[in-house]
């Protein structure tokens, strides 16, 4: 069902839950729990499978590690632990990084896995993000495989020819085809721009799909970021 | 007013394109085109033949505006093609490129093919109608949801083809609809061509393809039009042939095969 709600619902939501998760004070550690469990809920409403969640999730990773360096590079007070001291301002934004940003790629996850990138693009255009924006977008994602293909095939005729590149002064013919990439891609773009104003382009890019989203859209989407609010402030009274 | 009046006036016995000592130079000096002189009868298919170079994409990079042209003039059903009627003459006139990597650049084909008539100021029903009409002309109507770049080079021909149908075009140009094709994909879009009721100028290199599709043929050489006439005519001349570049596939005999016909589909006006 969530993969049937409008696009730009699901965008505002998962925004607006993201801001409330960060402004959740992060000693209520059962907020989090809770948020979690939202989260996974959808998800599962979803029917989502596990393992490509948790592979999605993986792009935190490079956070995580930052995240576990706090307690230690961290200054203040220190709690031992083992043998390690540790310091307690650092184990607290640890925690802080760690469970807001978990739920914060959760929820994003939750929204690209159930939304094609067409569909993320429309509902931008929906939010009124300006449209210079999402034409860049859009193109990049039409044509960012255009362009890998384009580079394989040169890499392909490069090593065909012999080419090992071992040493620093061999990167000669890389960088060539680096210029000769952005030459292409750049004729390309006046291609591309010809075709558009064979069919008639003027400028802006005409909105083809103009449909009124439904209600329950608008109330399944809204309900995240509301029970969320509830959560917050619960505890916010209670800290 | 005057449009509507110069359409009407079109019916009857305008060509549906007219090409009139058209001579142009690009901006670096390079002069492609020296006086073009032809014209395409409503419901035709001619194919435009020449050696690489010889200013065939130029040639139709002018028929709707893109290209401006430095001397003589370009009309579609009578209406010169300029500064004021481009919109127009672009739809008239649909452009098919050969990459189709070039003409298909939104994230999905519906978007794709929804583009052009969309400019064009239709929305809503309309819009579906004309986007799944010109789908199911190629045979494409279970992608309309895919992005463009998950289909295979073939399916994305065709799917150019729509792009420019969804525009209800009078006069079809295809620049080398067969490059690249394997011969499945190659025949597919011949019969696609064969069933279209608008006027078809084709640029190729793939002259049995010419001969299979076009009646009539235009050769090209030096930006000027050097020939005129029945493709297999022109196909079966060796010394016109040889002083173009043009070549025939080994062991193709032009007279062993029944040449094009153009089939008269009911309610069109009749052939010349």
């Amino acid at each position: 069902m969530i993969h049937r709600l409008a696009p730009a619902h699901k965008i505002a939501a998962v925004l607006l839950f993201v801001l409330v998760v960060v402004a959740t004070p992060r000693e209520q550690f059962w907020a989090f729990g809770l948020f979690a469990i939202l989260l996974m809920g959808s998800a599962f409403a979803a029917r989502l499978r596990t393992t490509l969640v948790l592979r999605r999730l993986t792009i935190e990773i490079p956070f995580v590690v930052f995240a576990l360096f706090l307690p230690f590079l961290a200054g203040g007070e220190r709690v031992d632990l083992g043998p390690l001291a540790l310091s307690v301002d650092g184990l607290w934004a640890a925690w802080n990084v760690l469970a807001k940003g978990t739920l914060g790629v959760l929820a994003s996850v939750v929204l690209t896995a159930t939304t094609p990138v067409a569909e993320l693009i429309r509902g931008l255009q929906a939010l009124r993000v300006p449209p210079l924006f999402t034409s860049i977008a859009s193109f990049m994602v039409r044509y960012a495989e255009v362009i890998a293909g384009e580079m394989r095939r040169m890499k392909v005729a490069r090593e065909s020819r012999g080419h090992n590149p071992r040493w620093i002064w061999q990167i000669r013919a890389i960088a060539a085809s680096a210029g000769t990439l952005f030459v292409r891609s750049f004729e390309r773009g006046e291609r591309v721009h010809l075709a558009m104003l064979s069919r008639g382009f003027t400028g802006s890019m005409p909105v083809t799909q103009a449909s009124e989203p439904p209600r329950w859209s608008f109330v399944t989407s809204a309900s995240l970021p509301a029970v969320a609010i509830v959560i917050a402030t619960a505890a916010w009274i209670s800290s | 007013m005057d449009l509507e009046l110069s359409e009407q006036a079109g019916q009857e016995n305008q060509p549906a394109l007219v090409v009139a000592g058209l001579a142009f130079a690009y901006p670096d000096g390079h002069q492609a085109l020296f006086g073009v002189d032809f014209s395409v009868d409503r419901g035709e298919r001619v194919a435009l033949l020449g050696p690489n170079g010889a200013g065939k994409t130029t040639l139709v990079l002018h028929l709707n505006g893109i290209l401006k042209a430095g001397r003589g003039e370009v009309r579609v059903d009578g209406l010169a093609v300029g500064k004021s009627t481009l919109q127009e003459c672009r739809r008239r006139v649909g452009l098919v490129f050969q990459d189709p990597d070039d003409q298909l650049f939104m994230p999905t084909v519906f978007d794709d093919v929804a583009f052009g008539p969309a400019n064009l100021g239709i929305r809503g029903e309309q819009l579906t109608r004309r986007v799944g009409d010109a789908l199911a002309a190629v045979g494409m109507s279970e992608a309309a949801d895919r992005p463009p770049h998950h289909l295979s080079f073939g399916q994305r021909r065709r799917v150019a083809v729509a792009t420019v149908l969804a525009m209800e075009p009078d006069v079809l140009v295809l620049d080398e609809p067969s490059s690249n094709l394997d011969p499945a994909s190659r025949r597919e879009l011949a019969d696609i061509i064969k069933g279209l009721e608008q006027t078809v100028v084709m640029v190729t290199h793939d002259l049995p393809y010419a001969l299979e599709l076009c009646p009539r043929s235009l050769v090209m050489n030096n930006g000027v039009i050097v020939a005129d006439g029945p493709t297999r005519m022109l196909l079966s001349d060796d010394d016109l042939m040889r002083s173009n570049r043009l070549e025939l596939p080994y062991g193709f005999d032009p007279l062993s095969v029944p040449p094009a016909v153009r089939v008269r589909q009911p309610g069109q006006v009749a052939e010349r």
